[in-house]
């Protein structure tokens, strides 16, 4: 059975059709690179996978772990292994980074029927997760995303998924905005992260970040639906011929 | 003392309670006479109408249409562990007053620090003649209902007086607390807080219930803060669910001095708040903020008004309000800068976060300058819990009712940093997390 099967679908926002008739299927184990031009729908369906209600599906099926993920909450996907990387994490001024994470692990623990944690016991557990990401524990005691760099955003989403170890991530484009240094350590973060029962979903513009987390597939997204699925190499051809190449009728009917 | 005043209408049924107390004879006569010149005032000014641009959005009609019974003489049963929710964990110099009248037998202010010192009223008259002397000189009742049904009332509260040049390292509480015994009845504590020359205190008025009873606090506490002095003055009103309350602090700031105000309204059906300072000294400066956080169908005014009556003087005010369910919140804040008070630099500021589609909010800043080199603002805004914010946080698997707290929590934390006194600020971070379930 696949971790995920998205199965011909479509979606608004406002009354503008984004998504029209998507298929992607994601099994156990793999990674994934979606890659696309600018506006095509990427972070849409980054979005409505981890079920932002602004956005409003209008057909299709998604099926999670066998389940209906079009039907559940946002907060049961997350606690159902589900995490997105924010392509721009929000800023909430005033709740601790700290705060915020224990209270998320913790309605995972609940979800599991598992006892929540303290926030002595949090804090030894977010020692290690620290370390993987380089980020300094400074950054729990202050606010939610607030006043941080663009690259201390990114990493901030890659320690909460440290955090909450999804089976499925999606990550929006957490390269954009980092620094080499940055991006190896988001990379390896992620690497680390990774396991026989989980997934990932990469949504990038940058071969760069494929060199780092090698995808089993890459994807193309244009006009609402994946247009052409390859192999690692298939970004490195997109790299060299740009999207046009596949997005054009001429090529498209070609290939 | 022998006429009773004449009135009618609503203010009719306070004539008996105000003709009992006056048969009192163990205050001064100038107190005497003091009482019933503002009950005579009482009398012909009546209750404010919503006619009366400082009661526009707040009816007091609950209020009028009820027969309250004065709570003269000592009542209620209330245990020390009773108090312990209302004591933020600390253990601070602390004044009881059960049902409006002190209770030395759960007070806890006899070691006080040197160049403290406290009374309670209904002795002061006699034991602190100088002190009380400035009673009636800061509050006035002319055009107050409230503050003049309060001085014809005055009969107990607590009167404090710290000397010149004391810095005071831990805070001094007045919790006044009322039980079942409190129902149907009215108390109009009276307090007075002297504050000497570079002296520095902070002063905790609390007004809370371990009752859901029906009754009324009318309660009036005067300032004087001298020259180069400092208070940190906080008044909580958690007062029962069913309950009324309208408090009026007034505050007279000599050159230099600096009042800084908390003002939380959690509690009662219908609450007035009147916080208003005069800045009668050059530099001299209030920082006024306030927290109210009401629900279901509770109504919450906060007036404060700011008199910049002397050059180079600043006000600083942040007012925030959460209102859920079909609750009404008000804000109204007066700024009055004097032709002669130049170089007055003024902000205020009040945002609510409405957490209901019935809950209601007016708010009406009312700035009145004479003076042309000012520097004066305002700013209100009113807002709902943020859906981007919100998905962010249930997209972490944070379910709904929690996602919310947290931001409404969150709404509320630059004004909760504000507050110096970490026992303070901690209990209040927790009830703006735990208060909307
Ligand atoms: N809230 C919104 N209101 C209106 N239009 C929107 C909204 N969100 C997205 N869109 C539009 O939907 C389309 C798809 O946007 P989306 O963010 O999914 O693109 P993307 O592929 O992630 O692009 P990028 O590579 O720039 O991140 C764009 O045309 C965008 O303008
Ligand atoms: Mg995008």
């Amino acid at each position: 059975m696949p971790l995920i099967e998205i199965k011909g679908l479509r979606a608004n926002v406002g009354d503008k059709e984004i998504l029209k008739g998507l298929d992607l299927t994601v099994n156990a184990g793999e990674i994934h690179a979606v890659m696309g031009p600018n506006g095509s729908g990427k972070s849409t369906l980054a979005q409505v996978l981890a079920g932002n209600p602004a956005y409003e599906v209008t057909g299709g099926s998604v099926t999670y772990d066998g389940q209906n993920l079009l039907e559940m909450e946002p907060e049961v996907r997350a606690q159902s292994g589900i995490f997105l990387a924010f392509q721009y994490p929000v800023e909430i001024p005033g709740v601790s980074n700290a705060y915020f994470l224990r209270a998320a692990y913790n309605e995972k623990l609940k979800a599991q029927g598992k006892e929540e944690v303290d926030p002595l016991e949090f804090a030894d557990l977010m020692d290690a997760k620290l370390a993987m990401v380089e980020m300094d524990s400074a950054m729990l005691t202050r606010s939610v995303n607030t006043g941080f760099s663009g690259g201390e955003k990114k990493r901030n989403e890659i320690l909460q998924m440290a955090v909450l170890e999804p089976r499925l991530a999606i990550l929006d484009e957490t390269d954009s905005g980092l620094d080499i240094d940055a991006l190896r350590i988001v990379a390896d973060g992620v690497n680390k992260l990774k396991r026989p029962d989980n997934a990932t979903i990469v949504v990038t513009h940058y071969q760069r970040l494929l060199n780092y987390i090698v995808p089993d597939f890459v994807h193309v997204l244009a006009n609402g639906r994946i247009l052409k699925s390859g192999g690692k190499e298939l970004a490195l051809e997109l790299e060299d011929k740009g999207y046009d190449w596949v997005t054009s009728p001429a090529t498209a009917g070609a290939a | 003392m022998s006429t009773s005043v004449v009135a009618d209408g609503p203010v009719e049924s306070y004539v008996a309670a105000f003709d009992q107390l006056t048969s009192d004879a163990s205050t001064p006569s100038w107190v005497q006479s003091m009482r019933r010149a503002a009950f005579e005032r009482f009398a012909s000014l009546g209750f404010p109408t919503t006619k009366n641009e400082d009661w526009h959005f707040t009816s007091v009609a609950p209020i009028a249409d009820q027969e309250f019974v004065l709570l003269a003489s000592k009542s209620g049963d209330v245990r020390r562990e009773e108090l312990e929710p209302f004591t933020f964990g600390a253990r601070w110099d602390t004044m009881v007053f059960v049902n409006g009248r002190f209770a030395p037998e759960l007070a806890d202010c006899a070691k006080l620090p040197a160049g403290v010192k406290v009374w309670d009223l209904a002795s002061a008259w006699t034991k602190a003649p100088s002190v009380v002397d400035m009673i009636g000189k800061i509050a006035s009742y002319d055009n107050a209902s409230f503050t003049a049904l309060n001085t014809a009332f005055m009969h107990d509260g607590a009167v404090i007086q710290i000397a010149k040049d004391t810095q005071l390292d831990r805070p001094i509480h007045v919790l006044y607390v009322t039980d079942a015994t409190a129902a149907k009845g009215m108390m109009h504590p009276r307090n007075l807080i002297v504050i000497g020359r570079n002296s520095k205190a902070t002063v905790i008025e609390s007004y809370v219930s371990t009752t859901n009873a029906m009754y009324l606090t009318n309660t009036v506490t005067e300032v004087s803060v001298a020259e180069g002095a400092t208070l940190n003055h906080f008044t909580m009103q958690r007062e029962a669910e069913r309950s009324f309350h309208v408090g009026t602090v007034e505050v007279a700031q000599a050159r230099d001095s600096h009042y800084v105000s908390f003002s939380l309204a959690t509690g009662a059906a219908l609450s007035r708040s009147n916080i208003y300072t005069t800045l009668d000294g050059e530099g001299s400066g209030a920082t006024l903020n306030g927290l109210y956080m009401i629900e279901g169908e509770q109504h919450s005014d906060h007036q404060t008004q700011v008199i910049h009556s002397q050059p180079n003087t600043f006000s600083r005010e942040l007012y925030k309000g959460v209102l859920d369910g079909r609750s009404h919140g008000v804000f109204n804040g007066k700024v009055y800068v004097h032709p002669i008070a130049q170089k007055t630099d003024g902000k205020q500021t009040n945002k609510t976060l409405l957490l209901s589609d019935t809950a209601q909010v007016d708010t009406k800043p009312q700035l009145e300058i004479f003076a042309d080199d000012v520097k004066c603002t305002h700013g209100a805004t009113i807002g709902q819990i943020d859906a981007t914010a919100l998905f962010y946080l249930k997209s972490r698997g944070i379910e709904n009712g929690l996602a919310r707290r947290l931001l409404t929590y969150a709404f509320a934390a630059d004004v909760l940093e504000t507050i110096e006194v970490d026992e303070i600020r901690q209990s209040l971070e927790r009830m703006s997390l735990e208060r909307f379930v």
